[in-house]
């Protein structure tokens, strides 16, 4: 077990767990974290876990740990860790079973007050809509010939099919779809749980939220976004469905035996990886890739249902009622991307799992409207509570890899949220407050109780603190359609 | 024999023993359902057959438990009854059961993590963590 009297105090706002704490460690691990926050999860096993993730072969500068950790599986939640090419590894357990979760925001210029008397009705239409649930059946029923499309071209392929427009494809991290993707490195069973999926929400934590905006801290970057004071806005929260689970699990199934193989010692199996330049490593990461590009599009066509509840519920009341895009980020993923480690320009495969990439101004791979400041960084807080538009840095790129935080991160298990609230009073105390709830089930609801996770503000405040992103914009909750 | 969730700060875990192997597999099977809090309704009893080869007894649990959740999400198929059959590395599992309520909660995957099967004085042991 990992004690907090086991780390070095760098600053109120950063710790370090140095390489000698444990023989196996291959690079030292950074935590930015108060020392509250960091109590907090000094009981469960995050710290362990971000111990073992440091064992990773041809691991490059440090393990990176967001101030929204906690314990996950094998890697911690918040984790970041960079492999070098070509022999460093690629573990699909560093990268999560969600492959490609992540955050849409869409703006309006639609005034929160004067739709006040339009959000109950938004937050039912947008239930019914926006597939969710356990299992839940998207829009489609995609034959295999379309669902490799997908799984090949992401959101072009919604582009093609008029569910989307240029500009959403611009502000979407990788333009929406990951090159080098193989739909015969998916297997049959992954096909399968994808084909009727594309566009469902799925249940846990995934969620559509209209928020309004609340406070604005950068009113320059935050007109560049189409952000404004008192505006509504729609986050949607989601990933690959079935398909990226099973991806996950058949890889890190067939990796088992691949650490037998390349002779890997790793103290957890989860972790279980293959070095990037084997075929293993390439057939993963061309699966890994297609399931990424169906998530693109599976937020793009959430985002197509959400703009089509717009225009139904507000294009005879409000003069301008479209939604678009600010950008679009993945929070687990792989990715290949060119890092300075000490002092050379380093091909990586940055690993980020409940992590937001978030490269700073003038970096290439943010869309030319973005270039001057930076790109968003969406950091969705629990429900019923604030959430952050970021922006990112040049510090992020040297400090973490251009990465930050990606939510508020749980403090309480799901039994322990279960018992102490309630998911009807929750509705009631959120619906007091003026938050329209609709929610695939009440238990499900409890367990995402704002009392279970920590304080997003705080987070945020810890990566403004190190410089990894700045603020932009506060936004609070009107309506939320949890899965 | 018997499973018990144990404490996890964002997904869930199990704790389950059994005598023998295969009341160890059949106890995390039931376990892993109770997580989902399933309701059946009265309807016919189907049969699933399943066979896989794994690295170990670890690999063939997470197959087996793996193997649950697909039935679940793609029929909504719960079992109740399990013939499981080891040989040489290999499980062979004849399934029966019926079709639930549609599951108000998700388990994304079965993971490796710390997934280690314990041969104890009387029988075995072994804790899952469920991505949900």
């Amino acid at each position: 077990m990992v004690r907090i009297q086991d780390l070095n105090c760098i600053s109120p706002y950063e710790w370090e767990i140095p390489r000698s704490f444990r023989a196996d460690m291959r690079v030292p691990v950074r935590i930015f974290s108060t020392r509250e926050m960091l109590e907090q999860c000094v009981e469960d096993r995050s710290l362990e876990q971000a111990v073992n993730s440091a064992t990773l072969p041809g691991l490059v500068g440090r393990v990176t740990i967001m101030p929204d950790m906690h314990q996950g599986y094998g890697f911690p939640i918040g984790g970041v860790a960079a492999s070098a090419y070509p022999h460093g590894v690629i573990s699909p357990g560093a990268i999560g079973y969600d492959i490609n979760c992540g955050v849409r925001l869409l703006a309006s210029t639609i005034e929160a007050n004067a739709a006040l008397p339009n959000l109950d009705e938004l937050a039912v239409r947008l239930n019914q809509l926006c597939p969710s649930g356990v299992g839940s059946k998207g829009m489609f029923d995609l034959s295999q010939p379309e669902l490799e499309h997908v799984l090949v071209e992401g959101s072009q392929w919604t582009l093609k099919k008029g569910y989307a427009n240029e500009t959403d494809l611009r502000r979407t991290e990788e333009n929406g779809v990951m090159a080098g993707a193989d739909p015969s490195k998916v297997s049959e069973r992954a096909k399968k749980r994808g084909k009727s999926q594309l566009g469902s929400l799925g249940a846990g934590n995934h969620f559509i939220e209209v928020d309004v905006v609340d406070e604005i801290f950068d009113q320059k970057s935050a007109a560049v976004m189409g952000i404004y004071h008192g505006m509504l806005v729609v986050q949607i929260h989601c990933g690959s469905r079935g398909l990226g689970h099973q991806i996950c699990t058949d890889y890190v199934q067939d990796f088992q035996l691949a650490i037998l193989r390349y002779g890997i010692k790793l103290p957890d199996r989860e972790l279980v990886c293959a070095p990037l330049d084997s075929q293993e490593g390439s057939n993963y990461m061309a699966a890994m890739h297609a399931a990424a590009n169906f998530a693109f599009a599976n937020r793009q066509m959430l985002a197509h249902a959400t703009r089509q509840v717009f225009q139904e519920v507000f294009s005879g009341e409000f003069k301008n009622w479209h939604l678009n895009q600010v950008y679009d980020i993945a929070h687990n993923m792989g990715k290949t991307e060119m890092h300075e480690v000490d002092g050379q320009i380093t091909k990586v495969c940055v690993h980020r799992k409940g992590a937001t990439r978030a490269f700073g101004p003038g970096n290439p791979g943010i869309p030319a409207e973005y270039q001057e400041i930076g790109q968003p960084v969406l950091v969705p807080g629990s429900m019923g509570t604030a959430s952050w538009v970021l922006a990112g840095t040049q510090t992020s790129m040297e400090r973490s890899f251009g990465s930050c935080c990606h939510g508020a991160g749980r403090v309480m298990s799901r039994s322990q949220a279960k018992k102490n609230f309630h998911g009807n009073r929750l509705r009631s105390e959120l619906e007091k407050h003026g938050i329209h709830v609709q929610a695939g089930s009440m238990p499900g609801l409890a367990e995402e109780a704002p009392q279970a996770y920590k304080d997003v503000d705080m987070v945020v405040e810890t990566v403004t603190k190190v410089e990894i992103a700045r603020k932009v914009a506060r936004l609070v909750p009107v309506v939320v359609i949890k899965g | 024999m018997g499973f018990k969730e144990i404490r996890h700060t964002a997904d869930r875990a199990l704790l389950v023993w059994g005598k023998d192997i295969e009341t160890l597999f059949k106890e995390a099977g039931l376990g892993m359902y109770s997580l989902l809090a399933l309701h059946s309704e009265p309807s016919p009893m189907v049969t699933r057959v399943f066979s896989a080869s794994g690295a170990d007894f670890e690999s063939l649990l997470v197959m087996f438990l793996s193997e649950l959740l697909f039935y679940l999400e793609q029929e909504d198929l719960v079992f109740t009854t399990f013939d499981l059959q080891f040989h040489t590395g290999e499980l062979k599992a004849t399934m029966r059961g019926s079709t639930v309520n549609r599951s108000v909660k998700m388990i994304k995957a079965v993971t490796f993590h710390n997934l280690d099967i314990t041969k104890l004085h009387h029988g075995f042991q072994v804790e899952i963590v469920f991505d949900v």
